[in-house]
């Protein structure tokens, strides 16, 4: 579904990707784990074209997207469902604007049904009646929420989840992490997690692989990825400060 | 971003000219296609024009008393007594063909233009740019399209707003100094035509572009946090401004003084 070949990628100085390959197939669900600043949001952004590499080949249910036509990527980006790492709403729209932004785009829908859909997308993330509030007047748990329910509103046979959890409580990002599994059980969505979280990394996910130093450093399932003879995966998993991960 | 590695200014200026020109032919391209977005250019054109009208009003009002002051003074000292009454025509061209375009365009271009470039500029440091992509908008249609077209039409009438409000005190501050007011609006009439109020618009509608253009490529490019949304604000604000002036005197050069050939 994804491929990923020997991507690079530098900032100015700041070689992020150095020869990257990743794998993620069709209905998987793939956590990747990484210290922070390793380049996560980097890579998924990837995905979906908002970054370009310096080289390497990114090939997307069989379609090379290096050199498409607007009018072709249109149609990779409608597979895609992404969840930004800060919900990155429209603060000029209100919360049911925002959660149908996608769905009029890329779906033919009554005004009725997109009312509709946007009350489930909510339901699913577990808001209600908030519909007309603007961003600003949500918390930063909801505003997340909120970016998960644009992001699923549109059923994308994709989703990139930048870090669900992060800044939700435990309860609410247990439910989303049912909400993960429910996704691919139910829609056979393939998903890609960004997560610290490794009891979370290791409920939803069928793979797990490890970015470190530009480059995926083990990918494996839950249990191989526990088991792993790596050194540092082995620090990174259990968050130990002592380790061969020096760099912060 | 070291200074030492940053290349020379010529090479910086094209480059940065050459941005300013993708912008300009992405705009074009995006201009007819679908979806429009109808709502955002209503929205445009009410903050671009409607919520422009006080700040042109004022601008205009004392542009136009000054103007009328001074004329009123050269002709009354310089010569004589009595030829004040003649200075209607000079005034009313002086304010419809450079003054209030100039004016309006400065207003406008700190008004709007720095409002466009941070707008802009937060949405792109929250990734809400990113967000509009993924979500199937295209930034330059969804952004730049419906501000840019806005602006094309609000400028040249907030020009003739200006106009009217501009004539009006600078006639009312005349005839408040006793100049005959018949002699005044007859030499007006004799000597003014629609096609100057009509150079004063299209200029209107050519800055209207410009500094939508500007505030959106410098919005675009924001880079690093609430400084770098500031850096574009003022940017937009001085660019803008600087080309208003200097194409001004391109376009008054450039269109033709009378229609009549
Ligand atoms: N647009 C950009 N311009 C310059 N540098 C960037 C840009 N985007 C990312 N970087 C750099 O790339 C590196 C990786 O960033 P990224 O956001 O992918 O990290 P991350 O792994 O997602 O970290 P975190 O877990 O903290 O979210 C960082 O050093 C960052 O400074
Ligand atoms: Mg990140």
């Amino acid at each position: 579904m994804i491929h990923m070949e020997e991507l690079y990628k530098s900032f100015g100085d700041k070689k992020v990707l150095r020869g990257l390959n990743l794998d993620v197939d069709k209905g998987e669900t793939m956590a990747v784990i990484g210290q922070s600043g390793s380049g996560k949001s980097v890579l998924i952004k990837h995905m979906i074209g908002l970054v370009k590499p310096d080289s390497g080949k990114i090939i997307i249910d069989g379609v090379d997207i290096c050199c498409l036509t607007l009018k072709e990527f249109y149609d990779i980006r409608r597979k895609f469902g992404l969840l930004f790492q800060a919900a990155a709403l429209f603060d000029s729209l209100t919360v049911a604007e925002n959660v149908s932004f996608g769905v009029e785009r890329y779906r033919d829908h009554t005004p009725q049904e997109i009312r509709k859909i946007v009350t489930e997308s909510l339901d699913l993330v577990g808001l209600r009646g908030i519909e007309d509030l603007m961003p600003h007047e949500l918390s930063g748990g909801m505003k997340k929420r909120v970016g998960l329910a644009r992001a699923i509103a549109y059923r994308p046979e994709i989703i990139l989840y930048d870090e669900p959890s992060t800044g939700i409580d435990p309860i609410r990002a247990d439910a989303i992490n049912d909400l993960i599994l429910r996704m691919q059980q139910e829609l056979k969505v393939t998903s890609v997690v960004i997560t610290h979280d490794m009891v979370s990394a290791y409920k939803v996910a069928d793979r797990i692989a490890m970015l470190y130093n530009g480059e995926i450093i083990e990918t494996g399932s839950p249990q191989n990825i526990q088991q792993s003879s790596n050194e540092i995966v082995q620090q990174f998993i259990h968050g130990h400060a002592e380790g061969p991960i020096k760099e912060w | 971003m070291s200074s030492s590695s940053s290349p020379p200014a010529i090479l910086r200026f094209f480059e940065q000219a050459g941005e300013l020109g993708i912008l300009f032919i992405q705009t074009l391209k995006n201009l007819l296609r679908k979806p429009r977005e109808k709502r955002i250019f209503i929205q445009q054109m009410d903050e671009i024009g409607v919520r422009s009208l006080p700040v042109v009003a004022i601008t205009a009002a004392f542009g136009g008393l000054v103007f009328g002051f001074q004329t009123y003074t050269g002709f009354y000292e310089f010569i004589g007594s009595g030829s004040e009454a003649y200075s209607g025509a000079i005034i009313t061209l002086g304010l419809t063909k450079e003054l209030i375009p100039i004016l309006v365009g400065l207003m406008i271009s700190g008004r709007v233009g720095s409002a466009m470039a941070a707008e802009i500029g937060t949405m792109k440091i929250t990734e809400q740019v990113d967000a509009l992509f993924s979500l199937g908008a295209d930034p330059i249609r969804y952004l730049v399209v419906p501000r840019t077209l806005a602006a094309l039409v609000m400028l040249p009438a907030l020009i003739l707003f200006g106009d009217i409000i501009g004539i009006i005190c600078a006639f009312a501050f005349n005839l408040l100094m006793g100049v005959n007011a018949y002699i005044y609006m007859k030499n007006t009439l004799l000597y003014v035509e629609v096609w100057d109020v009509v150079t004063g618009m299209i200029k209107g509608g050519v800055y209207g572009v410009v500094i939508a253009q500007i505030g959106c490529w410098q919005g675009l490019k924001t880079q690093g946090g609430a400084e770098g949304v500031g850096r574009a604000t003022t940017r937009t604000m001085v660019i803008a401004a600087i080309l208003v002036l200097i194409l001004n005197f391109f376009i008054s050069k450039a269109l033709p003084g009378d229609l009549n050939i």
